[in-house]
């Protein structure tokens, strides 16, 4: 299995690694058992995603996906960090190995979780929103 | 990164320089077919059979029961199906193997259950050894074959092999082992262990890879595995892999000299690396520590997932391996570590480090120096290492 070079420059880099203490929205998505937990923290500012951090647990392609995400959408209005799709982090990342390509919709799913979060800490519900969210679509596993 | 550290001999080794040198002719001035009759060919005989004889000594069986194959696998292949078509005439439908066997085995097992046999998998315990009494209990009327694997590859426990040998001795069960992780560590002789049938392969033990031996006991006479010539007895077709197969005869003849000083100085370097690996916060030793293959590390660090410490210590010129998941390509993590009892989540952030005579005390340092850092900076992004902590805290 071979990693592009930009997966591998995310891998060794990532880039807003961390956590928020004010964070007006978190999405935690993944599971332990699968090997793979993201958790975006997002701080929202007139309609726009002011800052996000992340932690990761997971592979070379979950914490690459994870990073290349956050670069995504910060700075973005919250309608286009909605439209973030796992194909755009893929072509960002240059490609992932066909094995790994359950990690960027990760990616995608945490995004979306932690916006989600936001808007019910505004008393709105998501759904309608940001969709319905599964948790990981490549595992059987659950929680 | 100029430093390379090679700590993943579990998965192949360096070929050795003398190793190297027994081929050469081989491959180049002697190129005769055994089976041809003149000098050039007379000459390839000539060292397929010496490396026969290394292998025999080595063994403590006979040259006729030595088969040279093309990996370990081939030759796990052979055994099993070979017995089990054998035995099949005679109404058995019945083998019995371990949880934690390597691949060759368990999809062959899995294999034969498609084609109506029954397979008993033995639990390992915690500890990861098979319990000789288990087996015992586990032989039926109808069983053909117990195979147990000598050690074990990812967590290197080495298993009571004499008792369980004697156990199908007396209950007239063939009995083959996997010896390819054991051979060259472990001082393993066939007939006073018992061992009817034992797999090997040359590239464990520094012979090139695609060169393996099948030993069969003489009298089993299993079924040809590859119909053709009549190369290893009729019963293994195919012109001899002469260079391959004088490379191995020497690699045993080596792995076999001063075996029990080598040994020492591996397990000096070893025991290091796991006192200095367990004193990492909330890591665990995978595996018997006392009934062990003298190389062999595997360590479970909590929090943290394998293939991104593979990643990064092969970033600083580590080359190890993990039982994580993501190293496999599928979302289960290693059966070995599952078979041990680990949960999904801890077998994920495995790490095996299987090192040997040519490395260095200054390896060792390296690696605990690199390791603790690394597993600190994957901790420090790790949401499952933060719910750890806060659960501790609680």
């Amino acid at each position: 299995m071979l990693y592009s070079e930009k997966v591998m420059d995310h891998f060794s880099n990532p880039r807003n690694v961390g956590e928020i203490a004010d964070a007006d929205g978190v999405g935690e998505v993944g599971n332990a058992q699968c090997g793979d937990i993201m958790k975006m923290y997002l701080k929202i500012k007139d309609g726009a995603i002011e800052d996000v951090k992340f932690k990761t647990f997971g592979c070379g392609a979950a914490i690459a996906t994870s990073s290349v995400a956050t670069e995504l959408i910060k700075g973005k209005s919250i309608d286009d960090a909605l439209k973030l799709t796992n194909k755009a982090v893929v072509e960002t990342l240059e490609g992932l190995p066909p094995q790994k390509l359950h990690c960027s919709v990760l990616a995608e799913q945490a995004i979306k979780a932690a916006l989600a979060d936001y808007y019910r800490r505004q008393g709105i519900d998501p759904t309608p929103i940001v969709g319905e969210l599964s948790d990981c679509e490549a595992c059987g596993h659950g929680e | 990164m100029e430093r390379q550290i090679y700590a993943d001999n579990a998965a192949t080794t360096q070929m050795s320089q003398r190793v190297l040198e027994a081929m050469l002719p081989h491959l180049m001035g002697e190129y005769g077919n055994p089976s041809s009759i003149y000098g050039l060919g007379r000459s390839a005989r000539m060292a397929v059979e010496t490396a026969r004889e290394q292998a025999a000594a080595v063994l403590g069986c006979l040259p006729g029961e030595i088969y040279f194959t093309s990996c370990g696998s081939e030759s796990d292949n052979w055994a099993i199906k070979g017995v089990a078509e054998k035995m099949a005439e005679k109404g058995k439908k019945h083998i019995i193997t371990s949880a934690f066997e390597h691949h060759a085995v368990l999809h062959t097992c899995k294999h034969l259950e498609k084609l109506g046999w029954q397979v008993t998998y033995l639990p390992v315990g915690s500890e990861g050894i098979v319990n000789p009494a288990d087996v015992e209990s586990a032989i039926r009327e109808d069983t053909a074959l117990v195979t147990i694997m000598y050690a074990n590859n990812e967590i290197g426990t080495v298993q009571p092999i004499p008792e369980i040998g004697a156990v199908c001795k007396a209950h007239g069960v063939y009995f083959h082992t996997d010896a390819v992780q054991a051979v060259g560590h472990v001082a393993i002789n066939v007939k006073e262990q018992n061992i009817d049938l034992l797999s090997l392969s040359g590239h464990k033990i520094h012979a090139p890879k695609g060169v393996g031996i099948l030993y069969m006991k003489n009298g089993i006479g299993l079924p040809n595995f590859i119909d053709g010539g009549g190369q290893e007895r009729n019963k293994r077709a195919g012109t001899e892999n002469v260079a391959s197969i004088v490379g191995l005869g020497k690699a045993l003849e080596e792995a076999n000299f001063q075996m029990g000083p080598r040994n020492s100085r591996v397990l000096a370097m070893r025991d290091k690396l796991i006192d200095g690996l367990l004193a990492i916060p909330r890591t665990r030793l995978n595996g018997s520590r006392e009934h062990r293959l003298p190389g062999n590390v595997n360590i479970s660090f909590e929090g943290v997932e394998g293939e991104s410490l593979l990643l990064m210590l092969d970033l600083k010129g580590i080359c190890a391996s993990s039982g994580s998941a993501c190293t496999s390509g599928s979302l289960d993590p290693s059966h070995v570590l599952l078979a041990l009892g680990l949960p999904h989540e801890i077998a994920h952030g495995s790490l095996r480090l299987s090192i040997n005579e040519w490395n260095t005390p200054e390896d060792i340092d390296y690696i605990l120096q690199v390791v603790p850092e690394i597993i600190t900076k994957l901790r420090a992004m790790s949401p499952l290492w933060e719910r750890i902590c806060k659960e501790e805290a609680n």
